[in-house]
């Protein structure tokens, strides 16, 4: 009914919730299991055995057809998956990005023996993918990118330097975003993506240890580093329009809105039952900017099932999203109740520390609020 | 039909009648006959009940048609009306023809229905109620009845709320006969009618907040300062586009409690939708008059039409906070490990 966006209802099948069940019980075993800590940090603990039990399961790739390891189920039964696993905590990063991105990105453009090669292991939870895109001097300006590939008679031949890759020293591949041809009038044509062995000689990689103490980040130096011609994902010169053409799948899922989640829930545990009413007020008030946000995001993921890219819708979800995660934290710290240590063991204060710590990257990763805004004052014809 | 015709068409009506001129002679105290008399003969009053059996029959078309009236700030008690009517109507009573009033028993009321030899007393002050003075009758709603009233021939306090919608009190001491009285029906207590008039004025806002989102824009893009339209300016691109995020939102709200209702979510998906379209409603009036400037300011824009209904019907059927506390009452009654399923389910 608006004329600028749409965001079709959408409702989640009787099949949708029978999973939810199921992973629920698998992540109950896997918690018993000592696979992760409750109240570690936000989905981004790593841990290859966790991601190769979810393989078994068949969650990862579970959209993608039989025929490369995917289960061919719906969009909707993914998310279902993925909300579950955050929502729980647990250590999703080892598979993440090549379930979310790097898959449904060769399955789009890549060749068939890329296809062959690479979707069964990744589905396995045993081949995992980083993302080399961000560069010392290009952060929102994409398109400035340096790092650069040239063809030579044994292939690529690559140089330049990636910052901010999240774990790609326990990656198997970094799909890398590169200039193949110098820019001209149009700076988004000349980019092109490779698939590079992060253990191929002439790739450095030096741990990037963030304002909490983490060592996610990375920064990977490329020093001519040999890429066989069979390396390059789609066509030549055509990376940024790959590289856009789904941020729809990166901009609107839970992961955008849930990362401070496990704060609000040990706020409640810290109320009680019967809180006093502005504590109740606070808490109600994220109940329901969750259940809108998340109804937003659902009806993102029913378009994309539907075969739409609703690159705009999800902009404004990652948009809304992050700025809740945000304030979450600068919400309940108020409220908790008085006498309040920071430390001192106590579960409330660890997470919340957590979330202070981890907020500014919310807002960063996977575009800055100010490009997302950017993108919607287009979308509303102001650009 | 489906949820978009019936906005489509209703859109089209209120877009020819609802001009600004006609708005402003309401405001002036002006009935607005015409106007009432379109929506009737479109069947709009009847909107929610509909022919089905289905408790919330036609709810989705009674949403629908609020959204269109929103957005043309329609002068009408058109959602008291439906609930009025749909109340009645469920209760076995004949709802009276022409706009109704709707007084619901809340805690703060105190609204006294008590037998009375072979009838009933109705007493009490039935307070801001939307054009209590033009009412053709009242229908009043308890926990355990539904009365009504017509004519309606007791005494009206009036007054106004910010948009100049009258919002009037009153004074009720009257002997009722037993026939204009029945049982609240299943599902029909006055709770159950309180959330769905705030669903209702969430719907009216939804649509006022998209009319306010598209004057801003179109502002932007036409009002040149420093040599270019202010819409190029980062600054207000970046605004604008933080209102069309709170529209979106108050939008999938709305459109999602609707759906909850319907899957017999109403008491925690109307309260929900009702806190975050009026959370939506400040920021967005607060960006799309700063967008406007002072022109924005002025009587002769229309653009109060819309925010000052926005920052009325916002207070109205229950304000963000109160909403806040029962959604976090329910929330914190799950258990902390609860929250989750809960939501889930929704």
């Amino acid at each position: 009914m608006s004329a600028t966006f749409r965001f079709d209802p959408i409702t989640l099948t009787p099949e949708c919730e029978a999973l939810r069940r199921e992973v629920r019980a698998f992540l109950a075993e896997a918690r018993a299991n000592g696979f992760w800590r409750p109240a570690g940090d936000f989905a981004t603990a790593h841990s290859p055995e966790f991601s190769r039990e979810v393989g078994k399961r068949g969650w990862i790739g579970m959209t993608w057809p039989k025929r490369y390891g995917g289960r061919e189920r719906s969009s909707l039964e993914r998310y279902v998956v993925t909300e579950e696993m955050l929502i729980a905590g647990a250590p999703v990063a080892a598979h993440w990005i090549a379930d979310r991105q790097s898959g449904p990105l060769l399955l789009r453009f890549g060749t068939e023996e890329q296809r062959q090669e690479f979707l069964p292991k990744i589905a396995a939870g045993q081949c995992f993918f980083c993302i080399g895109m961000s560069e010392p001097d290009s952060g929102s300006d994409l398109a400035s990118i340096r790092t650069r590939a040239e063809k030579t008679a044994e292939g690529w031949r690559l140089n330049g330097r990636k910052v901010w890759t999240s774990h790609s020293h326990r990656s198997h591949f970094a799909i890398t975003l590169c200039r193949t041809s110098p820019a001209g009038d149009d700076r988004h044509k000349g980019l092109s993506q490779l698939l590079v062995d992060v253990r191929a000689p002439g790739v450095t990689i030096r741990p990037i240890k963030n304002l909490a103490g983490d060592l996610d980040f990375t920064e990977v130096t490329l020093d001519d580093v040999l890429v066989p011609e069979s390396r390059l994902v789609g066509t030549e010169g055509e990376g940024w329009k790959q590289v856009t053409s789904e941020l729809a799948f990166e901009r609107s899922g839970p992961e955008r809105f849930v990362s401070t989640f496990r704060l609000l829930v040990e706020f409640a545990r810290r109320i009680g039952a019967n809180p006093e009413p502005r504590a109740a007020e606070a808490l109600g008030r994220m109940t329901a900017h969750l259940w809108t946000l998340r109804r937003m995001s659902l009806s993102v993921a029913g378009m994309l099932q539907a075969g739409e890219m609703p690159n705009l819708e999800a902009a404004v979800v990652k948009d809304l999203g992050t700025t809740f995660e945000r304030e979450i934290p600068e919400l309940v710290r108020l409220l908790a109740p008085r006498g309040r240590r920071p430390g001192g063991n106590d579960r409330f204060e660890e997470v919340l520390a957590e979330a202070v710590l981890h907020a500014p990257s919310f807002t960063l990763r996977g575009g800055t609020r100010e490009i997302l805004r950017g993108i919607i004052a287009r979308g509303l014809g102001l650009r | 039909m489906s949820d978009t015709l019936v906005y489509d068409s209703a859109a089209r009506l209120f877009a020819d009648l609802a001009t600004p001129a006609a708005i402003n002679a309401a405001e002036g105290g002006a009935w607005p006959q015409a106007l009432w008399d379109a929506a009737a003969a479109a069947g709009f009053p009847d909107a929610l009940g509909g022919e089905g059996g289905g408790a919330l029959e036609g709810l989705g078309d009674a949403v629908a048609v609020l959204r269109a009236a929103g957005r043309f700030a329609v002068p009408l008690p058109l959602p008291e009306t439906m609930l009025a009517r749909w109340l009645a109507r469920r209760a076995g009573l004949a709802p009276p023809e022409g706009p109704l009033a709707l007084a619901i028993d809340r805690p703060e009321e105190r609204l006294q229905l008590r037998r009375a030899g072979a009838g009933w007393h109705l007493q009490g002050v039935a307070r801001a109620l939307p054009w209590g003075r033009n009412a053709r009758g009242l229908v009043v709603s308890t926990d355990t009845a539904v009365a009504v009233i017509a004519p309606l021939g007791a005494a009206v306090e009036p007054d106004l709320n910010m948009a100049g919608e009258p919002r009037d009190d009153i004074a009720l001491d009257l002997p009722l006969e037993g026939r204009s009285v029945a049982g609240a029906p299943m599902g029909a207590d006055a709770g159950v009618v309180y959330r769905l008039g705030a669903l209702f004025r969430a719907a009216q806002m939804a649509g006022a907040l998209e009319e306010a989102l598209r004057l801003a824009v179109s502002y932007a893009n036409d009002r040149v300062q420093f040599g270019r339209p202010i819409g190029k300016f980062q600054a207000i691109q970046q605004q604008l586009a933080l209102a069309a995020e709170q529209v979106a939102a108050a939008g999938v709200a709305v459109s999602a409690a609707v759906e909850g209702a319907a899957a017999g979510d109403l008491a925690f998906t109307a309260a929900a939708a009702k806190l975050r379209v009026g959370e939506a409603a400040g920021k967005v009036a607060d960006i799309v008059h700063q967008v406007h400037g002072a022109i924005g300011f002025t009587h002769e824009h229309r653009l109060h039409h819309l925010t000052r209904r926005l920052w009325s019907w916002r207070d109205e059927f229950g304000v963000e906070s109160a909403w806040a506390l029962e959604i976090g009452r329910l929330a914190a009654s799950q258990g902390a490990d609860g929250i989750w399923p809960f939501l889930a389910r929704r």
